[in-house]
């Protein structure tokens, strides 16, 4: 069957100042070959625009694991955790298949098949393989990509070249042994389980090998690593160095995600995970060296939808069991969707150039504009479109007189959940005003009238003049707005204290 | 002589092909051991490969009924340490 392959297609490459590399801007994809951009334009995992409008799903196909972190428990099974390595149900590869059609047929937005555990799916090669072997066949206009830990990568290389995989994710947490064996405990290599320094130096081994035969053939490479304050913390500059220098494109520094009922070594010992500051510090520490992805949501094994929610619940199997599908007729409108989300994602990007310029203009004006820090609300789409009081998450953006660029996300507890949860109210709005903290103004379609004034109070400046507005013009708009009113004179401390007082 | 699977196994199937004697099946609620077929890998492996690839403490038991691995040697965990913070959730 011929493949249709996005990097192949004909569409005319957005060129010039179209492109939101011009001026400065988020897309840490911009300085990319164009090759490699048309690979990714519409994968919400490797590109940041992306997301706003692709969704992605995770099918459970591989339990099995042949290393053990220290952030990982494998008894872990839960319908009300988010991150990796948690799934509800396993599946195997006919009904995983059959699940990847349903969703493709229900949710347009879907471009990408990923395996991703819960164990490592290279240590489940059978089950991986088979597959994406039938949805190569069977829904060819989906990407398959994978995630590994890369010690079975070297041996595995020349099979997922056959497979239409061009996206691989290797995690390398470390390139140092001494690093390593703070992190994996153990290791099964050549049928015995080698533990410590040793176990660390071949895994690192094998990734590096791995990561070097993959980028060799062609297939793009992204590399996650996990922060761990006062153990990797520092090094991860260097992995970011020596992955970069090896031809991976893309580097993902996520927080640890650590608590004691998680069972975890981390969680049990009582490692705490990174601040919003330190996270990005090293971020942007290591965008110097590379390409950063800030947009991570640290997914379950089994996550279905759009990057900030999950709709694995409509797509249980005992649903997908009862759904019928056409999938030649929702191939079509996935294909007109996507188009059409593409065409959307084309004019924002153009329209940012526009609002970078009236940014630049500030410069002439005000020479020291401090930056800003600004909170979004959005369900997708790449625009403001969310009540303040039903977000799961805020998007934060840093505005500063060259770019508006994405730093990352902040979930929080949903502030309205209706009915008679609002007894919590209180509580709940506190705890987002914390999570909010450091910026100083909150975007959204609407807000209620208590969180405004609380808001107000705790130095952030609710906004809901830009509704439907494409986020990044938004907040352009509005720090030149900060900056015309002489907000940005003041340092933001200062600023803060006088809203309060 | 043979080795044991028990119910705290969790079905992560990472033993099953690697059993030279194929004697690991998929069960429920949890896998199990046929000790007609278990050799200990007595002539294939240094060492048994179910025990040396399971993560989970205390769900493969050797041939004198003793855990495999013990609390605290995959995880690196101290079973001390563990009941502590245990007891400490439980307490909230």
């Amino acid at each position: 069957m011929e493949l249709k392959v996005i990097g192949q297609s004909t569409e005319q490459p957005a060129g010039g100042c179209s492109s939101s590399g011009c001026g400065g801007s988020s897309d840490q994809l911009s300085h990319l070959p164009e090759s490699i951009r048309q690979k990714v334009q519409d994968h919400p995992c490797y590109s940041e625009d992306a997301h706003h409008h692709f969704a992605r799903m995770h099918v459970a196909v591989a339990p099995a694991c042949n290393i053990q972190c220290h952030y990982c428990n494998r008894k872990y099974d839960c319908a009300n955790e988010s991150r990796p390595g948690v799934v509800s149900e396993l599946l195997t590869p006919d009904q995983a298949v059959k699940k990847v059609m349903a969703v493709a047929a229900n949710i347009p937005q879907m471009t990408v098949l990923g395996i991703a555990g819960p164990g490592d799916p290279l240590a489940n090669p059978e089950r991986t393989f088979e597959t994406f072997r039938q949805l190569t066949e069977k829904a060819p206009d989906i990407k398959l990509c994978v995630s590994t830990n890369g010690l079975s990568l070297p041996e595995q290389v020349e099979e997922l070249s056959k497979h239409n995989i061009d996206h691989v994710t290797i995690t390398i947490n470390c390139v140092d042994p001494e690093i390593g064996a703070k992190i994996y405990p153990w290791i099964f290599w050549n049928d015995r389980r080698i533990k410590g320094r040793k176990g660390a130096r071949i895994l690192i081994e094998q990734q590096q090998k791995g990561l070097e035969m993959l980028t060799a053939k062609g297939i793009l490479v992204k590399v996650n690593s996990v922060m761990i304050p006062g153990v990797n913390d520092e090094h991860l500059e260097e992995v970011s160095r020596v992955v970069k220098a090896k031809g991976a494109f893309l580097h993902n520094v996520m927080p640890l995600i650590a608590e004691a009922e998680h069972g975890t070594f981390y969680g049990v010992m009582g490692q705490r995970g990174p601040t919003h500051d330190e996270l990005q510090d090293l971020q942007d520490k290591c965008a110097g060296d590379m390409n950063m992805m800030r947009h991570c949501r640290q997914c379950r094994a089994d996550a279905v939808g759009m990057l900030g929610e999950d709709r694995g619940d409509e797509f249980t199997m005992d649903k997908v069991e009862t759904m019928e599908v056409d999938y030649e007729a929702a191939m079509a409108k996935r294909a007109e969707y996507q188009a059409a989300a593409l065409a959307t994602l084309k004019a924002q990007r153009s329209n940012n150039g526009e609002s970078f310029v009236a940014l630049s203009s500030l410069k002439v004006k005000k020479r020291e504009n401090r930056p800003v820090l600004m909170a979004v609300a959005t369900s997708g789409g790449g625009v403001i479109n969310q009540h303040f009081g039903h977000a799961g998450e805020f998007l934060i953006y840093e505005a500063s007189m060259t770019d508006v660029r994405f730093i990352g996300h902040r979930k929080v507890d949903l502030y309205c959940s209706g009915g008679d949860t609002c007894g919590d109210a209180e509580t709940t709005l506190q705890k987002i005003i914390r999570t909010l903290e450091g910026c100083e103004a909150v975007l959204c379609s609407k807000i209620g009238y208590e969180p405004w004034e609380q808001l107000e109070e705790a130095g952030i400046q609710p906004n809901g003049e830009h509704a439907m507005e494409p986020i990044e013009e938004a907040v352009a708009a509005v720090y030149a707005e900060m900056a015309e009113n002489g907000q940005l004179d003041q340092p933001k401390t200062s600023a803060q204290l006088q809203v309060s007082a | 002589m043979a080795y044991e699977i028990i119910e705290t196994c969790v079905n992560c199937w990472a033993c099953e092909p690697l059993c030279p004697s194929n004697a690991i099946l998929e069960a429920r609620p949890h896998f199990l051991i046929d000790a007609r077929k278990c050799t200990e890998c007595e002539g294939d492996h240094a060492d048994p490969q179910c025990a040396s690839i399971c993560p989970i403490e205390g769900a493969i038991l050797n041939p004198f009924g003793e855990a495999a691995n013990p609390p605290g040697s995959l995880t690196g965990i101290p079973p001390e340490k563990m009941a502590e913070v245990m007891a400490e959730i439980q307490a909230r």
